[in-house]
């Protein structure tokens, strides 16, 4: 469904990436690890259009996503998510999963029938009236996820499902991912909880310094060495 | 609600009663008793206060009103700031001014042109600069602004800087749209033109475009994300700006029939028009027309008292209404009528969950 091939990305001195090739088959889950500066969130931006690759190409679906806006890779049928959130702060709730909605249903009333039902999706039905600033960590994830499910996407790339928010929360993100992955989504999500990639993953691609340094099952990166030393250091091993 | 839930996390017959909601709480009765309340006194307004002054004062307060409005859709909704918006201000002037000087051609032909004209112009400023980020859009506004009042202060063609007079015509005062002995006709027009930008707010806030607008000024990176494309939204709600403003050139031409670069492309027009909008509350429907109400007769008092051009007193008192906004009202004038709206909508929503 998504081939990533020899994505480069260079922001003056730094190799941001750097040749990364990979693919996600339909209906799968792939985790993408890193230390910080890895380069996981400029891959994200380089498969959606927020950043022009210095090389490389992404095909989705067999079609050229290079040099296509966001907007566009976004009506193919890629959505995705930002490490850090962007809310509409202005807009309610429902209101902001209505934008989401709109490319496919631009009347008010019907969109927010749909909005209503992605947000029972997410569990924020009972906060459909209230500011998106009002929302806690946990639950602005949960509203940038209803909103691009609302673009109703083939594909869905999450840049970190449970990063900032407390062990409380966890379970319940981690049951959405597994909802979404039941319910057919091919999916590719930036995790730093070793934990919760293993469960959810059925695939690793481990980035270091702009380089993919290994792909594998879960398992296989858990125990493969050059992981160990740039990643999960010592205290994991 | 906690965190950790199952499935949905509510039954469907909650997501049910939630579906049967209206978006927004329907106006009340009393809310729909004081606009055609207000309509009926704007409309009678001229024939019980009947003399030139007050039609002169209502006048220019719709004026500024429409243009404030005007940008208000591009910056209070859009969250494009626009610093030159005098430039179309002007165009609409000149072109109806011109055309009508030169070829006889009627002021209303003459104005559609002249809103032609500044779309046209929004979309050549716009396409370039709304791809960058940041502040480049404004600063080009406020460059274009002052280069336009440049270019009409050496163009012969139009009268240079001396402006142009336009021909006193007393037949057919509705076609040529020169109205003398009465401000009456005027009124009417002006209000006409600004109801006609009010329709336009009101119908944006409720639809698909206007939640665009709203969505590319809080998050341009997750409306885009979402399938919005910005810098088509952007342009087009320039567009509409430019439109508008335009209109209230072409207005001003008909009103005073003598324009110059001088007065119809400063950049003191640009900012007043923008203070008035975030005085009175960008990004609502009725901010710009109670700051336009606001600061218009605080203009015309000192002007007669003081003479002149007001001695600048006018400039003095907005600033120091300006501060003052900042620290204790800074969503804008709007912002007090505002809070009590919220507060009833609170009462009368079941679920107690009102917006704001």
């Amino acid at each position: 469904m998504l081939e990533v091939e020899g994505l480069s990305k260079r922001f003056g001195g730094l190799l941001a990436n750097n040749d990364i090739s990979f693919e996600v088959d339909a209906g799968r889950i792939l985790g993408v690890i890193g230390p910080n500066g890895a380069g996981k969130s400029t891959l994200f931006d380089l498969i959606t259009g927020y950043q022009l690759p210095d090389a490389g190409d992404v095909r989705f679906g067999g079609r050229r996503l290079r040099g296509l806006r966001p907007d566009q890779i976004n009506r193919l049928g890629v959505g995705r998510t930002f490490q850090k959130l962007k809310p509409f702060t202005d807009m309610t709730v429902e209101e902001n999963v209505m934008v989401g909605v709109m490319q496919h249903t631009p009347r008010l009333g019907a969109a927010r029938k749909l909005a209503l039902e992605a947000l029972d999706f997410v569990g924020l039905l009972e906060k459909r009236r209230h500011h998106a600033q009002a929302l806690s960590t946990g639950q602005r994830k949960r509203l940038e996820l209803a909103r691009a499910m609302a673009t109703r996407p083939q594909l869905l790339l999450m840049d970190e499902v449970t990063g900032g928010v407390d062990q409380r929360t966890l379970p319940g993100l981690i049951r959405l991912v597994e909802r979404l992955k039941s319910e057919g989504m091919t999916l590719v999500i930036i995790e730093h909880n070793m934990q919760v990639l293993m469960s959810l993953a059925d695939d690793i691609l481990a980035l270091h310094l702009g380089r993919k340094i290994a792909q594998g099952a879960p398992q296989e990166i858990q125990s493969n060495q050059q992981v160990i030393e740039s990643y999960l250091g010592g205290a994991y091993a | 609600m906690t965190d950790a839930h199952s499935n949905s996390a509510t039954g469907n017959e909650v997501l049910a009663s939630a579906m049967a909601e209206p978006l927004r709480a329907p106006a009340s009765f009393k809310r729909k008793m004081f606009y055609i309340t207000m309509g009926i006194a704007l409309i009678a307004f001229p024939h019980v206060f009947d003399s030139p002054f007050p039609h002169h004062v209502m006048i220019i307060i719709f004026m500024y009103a429409l243009m404030a409005q005007s940008w208000n859709i591009l910056a209070g909704f859009c969250g494009q700031i626009s610093l030159g918006h005098a430039a179309f201000f002007g165009i609409g002037a000149y072109s109806t001014g011109y055309l009508f000087f030169a070829y006889q051609i009627s002021p209303w032909i003459g104005m559609l042109i002249g809103v032609v004209l500044s779309m046209l112009m929004a979309i050549a400023i716009g396409i370039p600069t709304f791809r960058l980020r940041g502040h480049y859009f404004a600063i080009a506004t406020l460059l274009i602004g002052e280069g336009v009042q440049i270019v009409f202060q050496r163009w012969e063609l139009v009268g240079a800087a001396s402006g142009i007079f336009l021909p006193i015509v007393r037949e057919q005062p509705l076609l040529s749209f020169q109205f003398h002995g009465t401000k009456l006709p005027y009124y009417y027009i002006i209000l006409a033109f600004l109801a006609l930008a009010c329709v336009v707010v009101w119908r944006l806030d409720r639809s698909r475009i206007g939640f665009y607008f709203r969505a590319i000024r809080d998050e341009p990176e997750a409306a885009s994300s979402l399938g919005v494309n910005v810098t088509l939204y952007k342009s087009f709600a320039f567009m509409i700006s430019a439109g508008l403003m335009s209109m209230a050139g072409a207005f001003y031409c008909q009103y005073v029939l003598v324009i110059d670069p001088e007065t119809v492309f400063p950049l003191s027009l640009s900012i007043l028009v923008v203070l008035m909008a975030v005085m009175g509350g960008a990004g609502t429907l009725w901010g710009p027309i109670i700051g336009a109400a606001v600061l218009v007769p605080i203009s015309e008092l000192t002007r007669i008292y003081f003479g002149g051009t007001g001695g600048t007193l006018d400039l003095m008192i907005y600033g120091a209404l300006i501060v003052l906004i900042c620290i204790f009202k800074p969503e804008g004038l709007i912002g007090a009528v505002k809070m009590r709206h919220a507060d009833a909508l609170e009462e009368k929503c079941d679920s107690g969950d009102a917006r704001g």
